[in-house]
């Protein structure tokens, strides 16, 4: 008796252990909300998201993110043209074709770029890669976009891969040898069967991927540039959310507009990783492969 | 016909094997600069002794011992509450509702940004906690950004654990919680504690989380509370890249703490592994 | 298992052992990057004297040090300007009355990239190269090229300084480089032909060129004299009167050897 009230307790003491995440999560949505919306005492929302100068200090301030944002956006989906094709072409590679011993060396490759701390690759891309495009390409500034968007990628492949991975892995065996028994090669198999039968799992994986990316905070703060403008080319300097955030977060006094505006920065940063992560869960629930069934 | 086919296999195959060199080069290059650059600063002093002359000489230590301060709150934060959570879903929960809002939950703060956390700890530890910067309030951030790394582990070990040892235990008459402490958690630990590590190498090299919360530019003497602000490996190569008073005579020393960042986190890794394998041995003696 | 929980019980319980042992004196500094290699200079001199003294030390700009010091986070805050109206609002706000010490002077000088062949700007040129309506080096005198303006984040003092002498409050054009540091300026300025930056006098060095202001040098003998136009005091702020280590301290900095200190870092001394 005394046991079964004690495997009670147990239970919901674990079941609280396990809300924890969820306050977490609440937790921070609600300091970011606190701190981030005064500043639209100040502006409209409109204002603040579509507003073209980021003047924080100025007299009069100036709390325009849409170059930080729009140097966000950019830096993502340069980052993912390099990324995403790599990623999965690994990910087929590692699932389909790689003979065990090979990939017994390549998977702990794409686990250890997982493992490299991002402020040793925003490093990397400050003091290696940045005078070498800037010579490369003989342009005037080697902190850039392209810079950025190079370094991202690198971080963002092992998420890629090794999700597109589990989900390649997981297409039944009985569908890959039906299409070899219909005369296929391995190739058009992969191509026309592993693929697509793994879209959903390896949709997840490209939106993980790009989540990532956006919201990674050293590597743009280091290898950007930091300029907060409109980027005309590739190779312009830029100032995605998070490299605002950092930046500036120290210098912005206690509860002052340009502390709040950071936080609303914030907000919008948290949206989009939100976003993107909801939009990953909903795929990867409705599309789930469950056996040959799914197909 | 069949030829152009298996051709156009071949052709297509060699383009994955190209990516898989390129991601392959990449890494190649980037360890090769940190390493070969980095280790000409390492040396007993380098390891042993703070920052001197406006740190343009001397040492790492404060660095050392403060990611490693940082690094343990993590765990005493994460390391339960993540194992704890990781139980419940795998062991008790079934599928529903409040199931899936928890999964939810843990999903999205995986994808939080990191310096979301860093706002966060600001907001939350340092002020309405009145921790003000310090090795508590970074290692609280970093231990909630570390949660569902090591719930993710956890649940991973837990399901590895055949189904038979549940049945047997709870067919002998144990509760469900006597199933779970003796039978459970012992065949799963190996597997619990090297995600856990896994994940905590993560977090010994995050940079934007710990820069409002716990880490500062300089402070020679070492932590003495877990109330004092530390200097971190990672805070300190950025502070030395972008900050610091000479950036580039103080280069061999920012190539000596990135390497000796990589070497920490590379070495957990590798300790996780290692401890795997140690204890599976040992279980199945 | 076991020896894995007692092995977290002994670290648990030897930080708790350790985080209630009481030490001397604590200072925490912070503030502007301009005033940080001084206060750094000064704060590893003061604890070679006074082993039982612990000092932090934290960069983060002109704002964030005088923020510290009305929110009580540091003990010293550190600026490279004054104190603004709206900071004593603030600070009258919160009771607090921030004392100012002038430590040091500073030159802020313009630099380019060590092959670039201007030699002098007036403060009008300056002022419309990072306006954006100077966009190539030949309109200024130079070769032919784009020019890159490399600017410092916006709470930064040097740059408050920069605004207000050169820019006379007008924006800085968005599309120039951000960099967080004095040194980072430097660093830009060295790898980028093109580039003009701004940094305070010590952080000159033979990699980067400083330019002549109006035809003035920026030198140590120029800004105490005041005819280089773009100078500034570097200050330290106490919450009120200062009192035992603080006090120490402070006096430290002004005394000849502190301001010995000052020169080495490369700032101007008082005296």
């Amino acid at each position: 008796m005394k046991r079964q009230i004690i495997d009670k307790g147990v239970h919901s003491t674990f079941l609280l252990i396990a809300l924890f995440s969820i306050a977490a999560l609440s937790l921070i949505m609600v300091f970011l909300f606190i701190e981030g919306i005064p500043i639209f005492d100040q502006i409209t929302i409109k204002e603040f998201v579509f507003g073209q100068y980021w003047y924080p200090t100025d007299d009069p301030t100036a709390f325009g993110i849409l170059a930080l944002i729009l140097g966000s956006v950019y830096v993502t989906i340069l980052s993912g043209m390099m990324a995403i094709p790599l990623g999965i072409m690994t990910a087929v590679y590692l699932a389909e074709i790689a003979p065990p011993k090979v990939a017994e060396i390549v998977k702990p490759i794409v686990e250890l770029m997982a493992s490299i701390p991002s402020v040793v690759i925003g490093f990397f891309g400050m003091v290696i890669v940045a005078p070498f495009i800037q010579k490369l390409f003989n342009i005037p500034v080697g902190l850039n976009m392209f810079n950025a968007s190079l370094m991202l990628a690198f971080m963002a492949v092992p998420t890629i891969c090794s999700i597109s991975e589990d989900a390649i892995f997981s297409v039944p065996v009985a569908v890959k040898e039906a299409s070899f028994a219909l005369g296929a090669t391995h190739f058009e198999t992969i191509a026309k069967v592993i693929i697509p039968a793994s879209l959903s799992g390896i949709c997840t994986a490209i939106i993980l991927g790009l989540s990532r990316a956006i919201g990674e905070t050293m590597v743009v703060l280091m290898a950007a540039g930091g300029a907060a403008m409109i980027p005309g080319s590739f190779f312009d300097p830029v100032r995605p959310l998070p490299a605002s955030i950092a930046a500036e977060m120290a210098e912005a006094p206690f509860r002052s507009e340009h502390y709040h505006a950071l936080f609303a920065i914030g907000i919008v940063l948290f949206l989009f990783t939100l976003i993107f992560n909801l939009f990953a869960d909903y795929l990867s629930h409705k599309f789930r492969q469950v056996g040959e069934a799914s197909l | 016909m069949i030829k152009k086919r298996l051709f156009m296999q071949k052709m297509c195959f060699s383009f994955l094997r190209m990516a898989v060199l390129i991601n392959g080069a990449a890494l190649a290059v980037i360890l090769y600069f940190i390493l070969s650059r980095g280790w000409r600063a390492i040396s007993w002093e380098f390891l042993t002794q703070a920052p001197r002359d406006s740190m343009t000489a001397g040492g790492i230590l404060p660095c050392i011992v403060g990611t490693i301060s940082l690094c343990l709150i993590t765990t005493f934060v994460a390391l339960p509450i993540g194992v704890a959570s990781a139980i419940y879903l795998n062991e008790y929960a079934t599928q529903g509702k409040l199931v899936r809002i928890i999964r939810l939950g843990i999903n999205n703060l995986a994808g939080v940004p990191s310096i979301v956390f860093g706002l966060f700890g600001l907001a939350f530890f340092c002020i309405v906690l009145k921790m003000g910067v310090s090795v508590a309030a970074g290692g609280l951030t970093l231990g909630i950004m570390t949660l569902p790394v090591i719930i993710g582990a956890s649940e991973e070990a837990l399901k590895s654990v055949p189904n038979t040892y549940r049945e047997a235990s709870l067919a002998m008459g144990a509760t469900k919680w006597q199933t779970i402490r003796r039978v459970i958690l012992p065949v799963a630990f190996p597997g619990i504690i090297t995600g856990s590590i896994l994940g905590l190498s993560r977090a010994a090299g995050e940079t934007a989380p710990i820069m409002y919360t716990g880490a500062v530019f300089f402070t020679p003497d070492l932590p003495t509370s877990i109330f004092d602000e530390v200097m971190a490996l990672p805070y300190h190569i950025y502070v030395l890249a972008t900050a610091g008073t000479n950036i580039e005579a103080t280069r061999h020393l920012q190539y000596g703490t990135a390497l000796v960042l990589i070497v920490l986190v590379l070495g957990m890794n590798l300790f996780a592994i290692i401890l795997r394998s140690k204890m599976r041995k040992k279980l199945r003696i | 298992m076991n020896k894995f929980s007692k092995l977290i019980l002994a670290l648990i319980v030897s930080m708790v052992i350790a985080s209630s042992q009481v030490f001397g004196g604590e200072l925490d500094i912070k503030g502007s990057t301009t005033v940080l290699p001084i206060a750094q200079k000064a704060a590893e001199a003061y604890m070679a004297q006074n082993p039982g003294v612990k000092i932090s030390l934290s960069g983060g700009g002109s704002g964030n040090g005088i923020k510290a010091i009305i929110d009580g986070t540091a003990d010293i805050g550190n600026a490279s300007r004054f104190i603004k109206q709206k900071e004593v609002n603030l600070a009258g706000s919160k009771n607090v009355y921030p004392v100012p010490f002038r430590i040091a002077l500073d030159a802020i000088v313009p630099i380019v990239n060590s092959q670039n062949k201007v030699k002098d700007l007036t403060r009008a040129q300056l002022k419309d190269i990072y306006l954006g309506k100077i966009k190539d080096w030949k309109e200024v005198g130079g070769t032919p090229g784009k020019i890159i303006v490399i600017s410092r984040d916006s709470s930064s003092g040097t740059f408050g300084v920069w605004k207000e002498l050169v820019m006379e409050k007008d924006r800085v054009i968005p599309s120039a480089l951000t960099v967080p540091s004095n040194g980072g300026v430097v660093q830009a300025v060295t790898t980028t032909p093109g580039a003009i930056g701004y940094v305070g006098l010590g952080y000159l060095n033979h990699d980067i060129k400083a330019v002549k202001v109006d035809g003035i040098e920026g030198s140590e003998a120029n800004t105490l004299n005041g005819s280089f136009p773009i100078s500034r005091g570097l200050f330290m702020f106490t919450k009120g009167w200062p009192e035992g280590e603080i006090m120490d301290f402070i006096s430290f900095i002004l005394s000849r050897k502190g301001q010995d200190l000052v020169k080495e870092a490369g700032s101007i001394p008082l005296f």
